[in-house]
C-alpha cells in the first residue's frame, strides 16, 4: 500500500567515510550509465523536435540535428495545409475532455459510495469492478462496436466517448482517496444532523477535487494518445482524432516530407508536455497507485 | 542530505489516499433512517458506473464468448457453428504465427523492460545529488506520456535504412546499413526496441517505489556483515524487492500481450507475418474480413491466456516471493 508514498526517500547506503580527495568512482560510473540511458530516451524526441524545425527539403539530411539552431517554420505551415489539424485537435480535445470530465464525476460518485456509504453487497460489487480492469479492451471491442451500431452512433465521436466513461481504475483511485480522508468530518456533520447527501455535498465533495484531478489527468493522457479504439470506431476523416490523422498523414506523404509529419507529431505532443510539466507528480502517483494493492 | 527525508514532505493527496488500507466506514448516522438514506444515495452514486460497465464491459464479455460460437459477418443472420471458429483459428497459419510472435515478443520485451528498469532504478536510488535524481526520473518517465502511434511515426524515420539516424550512427562505427524495417528479424527488433523504449519507465517507477520501501536498517545490517556493492544487491535488494518484481512483471506481461499500436504503425505486421500480433489478428479478422465470430474466438483465447498467466504468476509468488 505504501509504495507510491515512499518513492522518493533519499537513500544513503552505509558507506564508510573516505578521504575527500578520492573521486567517488561508483557515483561517476552510475551517472555516466544513467546519462547514456537518458540520452537514448530523450534523443529521439529532441531529434523529432529539431527536425520538425528544419525546412522540408533539408529534413532528411545527415548528419541529423538534435538542436534547432536555425528554426524554420515552413513545415508547421504545411502541416496545417495538408491536414485539417484544427479539426483533429478539436475532435481530440472534445473526446478526451468529455471522457475526462465524465470519468472524474462518475468515479468520484462511485468511489465515495464504495468508501463511505454502507449498503448490502458492497464488497462483492467492488470486486466485480476491479475484475473488469483485467479484461483487455480488444476482447470487448467487437460487441461494443455492434452495440454502438445498434444505438445508431457508429462513426460519431460519442462512440469513442460513451464506452470510455465508466472507469474501474478511476473508481478504485477515488475509493482509496476517500478512505484516506479523516472520518471525524462525517461524524461531525452527522451530529449536526446532515443527511448523507448533505455530508457528501458540503464536506467531502470539496475535498475530493485533488483526487478527481488525478483521475482527470490520467484519463486525459490515456485517451489523448489512444489509437486502437479511434481506428475502429471512426470511419470518416471528419471524426478522426489526432493520432489517427497523423498516422494517415505519414501514410499519404512520402519520406520527402518528414519534417511536415514531425511537425504534426510535435503539435500533438503539446498537451502531454503541459501535463508533464505541471502534473508530473500526479501522473506518476496515479499511474503507480494501482500497484499498492 | 544523508538522512532519510521524512515521507511527509511530499504532500500529495493521492499518496495519502493510497496509504489507507482498511475500508473505513464513517459513522454518518447510525439510525435506521440514516442507514436507509445511505443505501439510497449509494445506489444513485453507483448507477452511472455500474450501468456503464454492465453495458460496455460485462455484456460485451458475455457477447464475445457467445459470438465465438457463431459465424457472423454483420450483414446476414448469425449461424451457430459450435467449435468451428476455434478449430479454424487453431489451424490458421497466420493466427498461429501471430500468437507465436506475440509470445516471443512478450518474453524478449518484458525481460528487457524489467532488466533495464531494475538496473536504472537501483542506480538512481543510490546516493547522488537530488537534482540529478529528479532529472533522471523525469527523463525515464517522459516517453510514457507520448502516444504509441506518434512514437512509432518518428521511430519509423529513425530506423529508415537509407537516411535513418540509427544507421547513420552505426555507420560512424563502421557498421553497414541494417535493413531494419524490410527484414523479418530487423522489424521484430524495431518493434521490441520501440515498445521497450516507451514502456520501461513504468516498471522503473514501480521499482523506485519498491526500493524506497526497503528499510535502511537492512542495508546497514548487511554492510556490518561485510556485504558490499553487488553482493548487497544480490542478497538484500533482490529478495526484498520480489513483491515489486512480481507486480511489475504481471503488469508488463499483460500489457505486452496486447501490443498493437507499435507493430501496426511501424510495420503493419510485415514483412510477411513476421511482426503480426494476436491483437492485430483480432482487428484484421473482425474489421477487415468481417469474420466477427472468428475474431471473438481469438479474443477469448487471448483472454484465457492472460488469465492463466496472471493466475500462474500469483501461484508462483507464494513460493518465490519474499514478503517482509
Amino acid at each position: 500500500m505504501t509504495t507510491t508514498t515512499e518513492r522518493v526517500s533519499t537513500r544513503t547506503p552505509a558507506v564508510p567515510a573516505r578521504s575527500r580527495r578520492r573521486p567517488n568512482w561508483n557515483l561517476v560510473l552510475r551517472i555516466v550509465l544513467l546519462m547514456i540511458a537518458a540520452v537514448l530516451t530523450l534523443g529521439p524526441v529532441m531529434w523529432t523536435l529539431s527536425t520538425s524545425l528544419r525546412s522540408p527539403s533539408e529534413s532528411f539530411k545527415l548528419p541529423p540535428s538534435f538542436f534547432p539552431w536555425n528554426p524554420d517554420f515552413t513545415s508547421y505551415a504545411q502541416v496545417f495545409r495538408q491536414l485539417d489539424i484544427v479539426l483533429l485537435v478539436l475532435n481530440s480535445a472534445l473526446v478526451t475532455g468529455l471522457i475526462a470530465v465524465g470519468q472524474m464525476v462518475t468515479a468520484a460518485m462511485a468511489g465515495y459510495a464504495f468508501a463511505n456509504l454502507k449498503f448490502r453487497g458492497r464488497g462483492a460489487l467492488f470486486s466485480i469492478v476491479l475484475a473488469t480492469m483485467m479484461v483487455p479492451v480488444q476482447v470487448t471491442i467487437v460487441p461494443v462496436f455492434m452495440l454502438i451500431r445498434g444505438m445508431g452512433l457508429s462513426d460519431t465521436l460519442l462512440a469513442l466517448i460513451l464506452p470510455a466513461i465508466p472507469t474501474a481504475f478511476g473508481t478504485f483511485l477515488m475509493r482509496q482517496y476517500f478512505l484516506g480522508l479523516p472520518t471525524d468530518l462525517a461524524e461531525a456533520a452527522s451530529i449536526d444532523g446532515a443527511s448523507p447527501w448533505r455530508t457528501f455535498r458540503s464536506v467531502y465533495a470539496p475535498l475530493a477535487v485533488p483526487g478527481m484531478a488525478i483521475v482527470g489527468i490520467l484519463a486525459f493522457n490515456f485517451h489523448w494518445n489512444e489509437f486502437f479504439r479511434p481506428l475502429i470506431m471512426t470511419i470518416s476523416e471528419q471524426n478522426f482524432t489526432l493520432p489517427l490523422g497523423l498516422v494517415s498523414l505519414q501514410g499519404n506523404l512520402g519520406t520527402g516530407s518528414i519534417s511536415v509529419v514531425l511537425a504534426g507529431v510535435v503539435l500533438s505532443m503539446i498537451p502531454a508536455l503541459v501535463g508533464f510539466i505541471f502534473g508530473q507528480r500526479a501522473l506518476q502517483d496515479g499511474l503507480t497507485a494501482g500497484s499498492g494493492k | 542530505m544523508s538522512t532519510t527525508i521524512p515521507r511527509r514532505d511530499r504532500p500529495k493527496q493521492a499518496a495519502k489516499a493510497v496509504k489507507a488500507v482498511k475500508p473505513g466506514t464513517p459513522a454518518t448516522s447510525q439510525t435506521a433512517s440514516g442507514r436507509h438514506s445511505q443505501r439510497w444515495l449509494a445506489w444513485i452514486f453507483l448507477a452511472p458506473t455500474i450501468l456503464g460497465m454492465g453495458l460496455f464491459t460485462l455484456v460485451p464479455i458475455a457477447a464475445s464468448v457467445v459470438l465465438a460460437f457463431f459465424r457472423w459477418d454483420i450483414i446476414s443472420a448469425p449461424t451457430f457453428v459450435g467449435f468451428d471458429n476455434f478449430a479454424e483459428v487453431v489451424q490458421d497459419p497466420t493466427v498461429r504465427v501471430s500468437f507465436l510472435n506475440t509470445i516471443a515478443f512478450v518474453i524478449v520485451a518484458v525481460a528487457l523492460q524489467l532488466g533495464l528498469a531494475l538496473a536504472l532504478a537501483v542506480m538512481v536510488q543510490e546516493k547522488m545529488p537530488a537534482w540529478l535524481r529528479t532529472f533522471f526520473r523525469s527523463a525515464f518517465f517522459f516517453p510514457l506520456i507520448l502516444s504509441a502511434a506518434s512514437v512509432s511515426i518518428f521511430m519509423r524515420y529513425l530506423f529508415n535504412e537509407q537516411f535513418g539516424v540509427v544507421n547513420w550512427f552505426l555507420s560512424l562505427a563502421g557498421i553497414p546499413a541494417v535493413p531494419w524495417l524490410t527484414t523479418p528479424g530487423g522489424s521484430a527488433a524495431v518493434v521490441i526496441l520501440v515498445y521497450v523504449w516507451q514502456n520501461f519507465g513504468f516498471s522503473f517507477l514501480l521499482f523506485i517505489g519498491g526500493l524506497a520501501s526497503i528499510p535502511m536498517e537492512t542495508y546497514e545490517a548487511a554492510s556490518l556483515d561485510g556485504a558490499t556493492g553487488w553482493r548487497k544487491h544480490v542478497y538484500v535488494t533482490l529478495p526484498l524487492l520480489s513483491p515489486t518484481t512480481l507486480l511489475a512483471s504481471v503488469m508488463a506481461i499483460i500489457s505486452a500481450l496486447q501490443v498493437f499500436d507499435q507493430p501496426y504503425v511501424l510495420t503493419r505486421g510485415g514483412p510477411g507475418d513476421s511482426t503480426r500480433t494476436a491483437v492485430m489478428v483480432i482487428f484484421e479478422s473482425a474489421f477487415q474480413r468481417l469474420e466477427f465470430g472468428e475474431a471473438s474466438a481469438i479474443g477469448v483465447i487471448l483472454t484465457l491466456i492472460i488469465m492463466a498467466i496472471t493466475a500462474a504468476q500469483f501461484r508462483l509468488s507464494k513460493r518465490f516471493v519474499f514478503y517482509q
